[in-house]
């Protein structure tokens, strides 16, 4: 199993972690070149979406990576690698890969002060009774999913601090977003889950 | 929350900002500038450390209204400096709502002992070293991102380096220690015992370490951040420099593709002029040296 990792910035070296103890082999895009082999699935990690975004255009990787994606790569977005998923975002004009029927909102809990931890199930992981540990930090909220976007995830707190139910990942055909980050914790599920889908399982 | 789920969720955000550049910006014009070149965050200053070496005299927080401006400018994260032990100066930032609060040796020294008690904050907090000692320093008092102090302000990066190695050398020492060794290693670099422990198991500092102080072309940033670095702050280095747009731009690059010589001497390509720099002899104030 040959595990794509985007590699341009933020926390990637986290993922390739998990994905090597669970059995994976990593290769880390940095630029077009990279490309060239075969994986099996998409890694877009957790960083500042406005750079990646950027890097992924400037360094020729673009085009490529959209096109396995909606080629039926499985691919997994976390925190900004969601942003780079969204069909549309709310508060700015940019749009990236725009191949998952979302509509988010960047930093919508406010600066790095209204970051924070939270449990939830996640639909779909080993033992799903088990709470997961959720770490959002400057996080992006999912304002609205298309039906055929199933929520997975879901916290009882809204970005305004009310209570409601906020829906913080979601599974659409080959790709998994989640708006908070399963690469810093030490529960694997979430990453098992991802190879499962890159088996085809 | 409690002060440790607080401190992880800072560290967190330093991780977050891992394999990118922190850039210098003293309006908001410059850090528009700045993130469509591609930084994952900017340090909003008054003057960036050349000229504040240059101006002599005091140097002090910046005007919060000026970097008010600057969070309203960009959508990335917002750092400023405050000085090392004014911790009313930090509680304004953070009253503000910055995203990182570096605790400068740019700036001049308001306690010549004492740090701030960085524990009482919930904002996050950077802080300058030049060895393990330092760091691990900064760390129990509630540092959750390290950078080397550098030489701010010089174009000259030879003691980035020097720390940056004295840094990675001290961390192997410490690594191939026996285990009775560690408390006398601890009493020596004068640190918690707890946090030597940590290094010695994990072959590396708690907390993410960014390289700063005289970087300011491509080269300089991949040869940090073949050094170790996790991630670079550029601060006179771009809007010092003939075109401060596209040198931001290339050093971004560069420190994506550190490892691709090829790559960075296309980048390196009509950069127009650096920064002047002052050679670490050339210089009367030495800003590594505050705040050990």
């Amino acid at each position: 199993m040959r595990i794509a990792v985007l590699a341009v910035q933020g926390a990637f070296i986290e993922h390739e972690r998990i994905l090597r103890e669970l059995g994976a082999e990593c290769v880390e895009l940095r630029q077009g070149s990279d490309l060239s082999g075969s994986f099996d699935g998409i890694v877009l990690p957790g960083g500042e979406s406005t750079v990646q975004g950027k890097l992924l255009r400037e360094l020729g990787m673009f085009e490529d990576l959209k096109r396995r994606i909606l080629d039926g790569t499985p691919v997994l977005g976390t925190c900004a690698g969601l942003i780079l998923l969204a069909g549309s975002l709310e508060n700015s004009p940019e749009r990236y890969f725009a191949t998952m029927p979302i509509l988010v909102r960047r930093n919508a809990y406010g600066r790095q002060l209204g970051s924070f931890s939270a449990e939830a199930r996640i639909r779909g992981v080993r033992n799903e009774e088990e709470p997961f540990p959720l770490e959002f930090i400057r996080a992006p909220y999912i304002v609205s999913a298309d039906g055929a976007a199933s929520p997975i995830a879901v916290i009882g707190k809204m970005p305004d601090g009310s209570e409601g139910e906020n829906v913080v990942g979601v599974r659409y055909e080959n790709q998994l977003g989640f708006a908070f980050h399963p690469e810093l914790t030490k529960d694997v599920r979430c990453h098992e889950m991802f190879l499962a889908m890159c088996r085809g399982t | 929350m409690s002060t440790e789920s607080r401190w992880e969720l800072n560290k967190e955000l330093a991780q977050m900002l891992k394999g990118g550049v922190i850039m210098d910006v003293t309006t908001p014009e410059q850090a528009k500038i700045a993130e469509a070149a591609g930084a994952c965050a900017v340090m909003a200053l008054e003057r960036i450390p050349a000229d504040i070496r240059a101006a002599g005299g005091v140097s002090r927080m910046s005007d919060p209204k000026m970097i008010k401006g600057i969070q309203e400018a960009v959508s990335i994260p917002v750092m400023a400096k405050c000085r090392i032990g004014h911790f009313a100066e930090a509680q304004i930032l953070e009253a503000i709502e910055i995203d990182y609060i570096d605790e400068s040796e740019v700036l001049s020294p308001a306690d010549d002992v004492y740090h701030i008690d960085k524990t009482q904050f919930k904002v996050p907090f950077v802080c300058g070293a030049k060895d393990l000692g330092e760091a691990l320093r900064r760390i129990s008092e509630g540092a959750s991102m390290i950078r080397t102090k550098g030489e701010p302000g010089t174009g000259d990066v030879v003691q980035a380096v020097r720390h940056m190695r004295k840094m990675n050398s001290e961390i192997a020492r410490v690594a191939s220690m026996r285990e009775d060794e560690l408390f006398e290693a601890a009493k020596e670099l004068r640190v918690p015992y707890d946090l030597i422990r940590y290094v010695h198991k994990e072959k590396k500092l708690p907390v993410v370490n960014f390289a700063a102080g005289g970087v300011a072309t491509p080269a300089d940033a991949a040869l940090m951040m073949q050094l170790g670095a996790e991630g670079v702050f550029v601060g006179s280095g771009i809007f010092k420099s003939g075109n401060p747009s596209k040198r931001a731009n290339a050093i971004v690059k560069a420190v994506a593709n550190y490892t691709d010589a090829k790559l960075i001497a296309e980048l390196s390509e009509d950069l127009g002029e650096a920064m002047v720099g002052i050679n670490e002899q050339e210089i009367e104030l030495l800003m590594a040296e505050r705040g050990k």
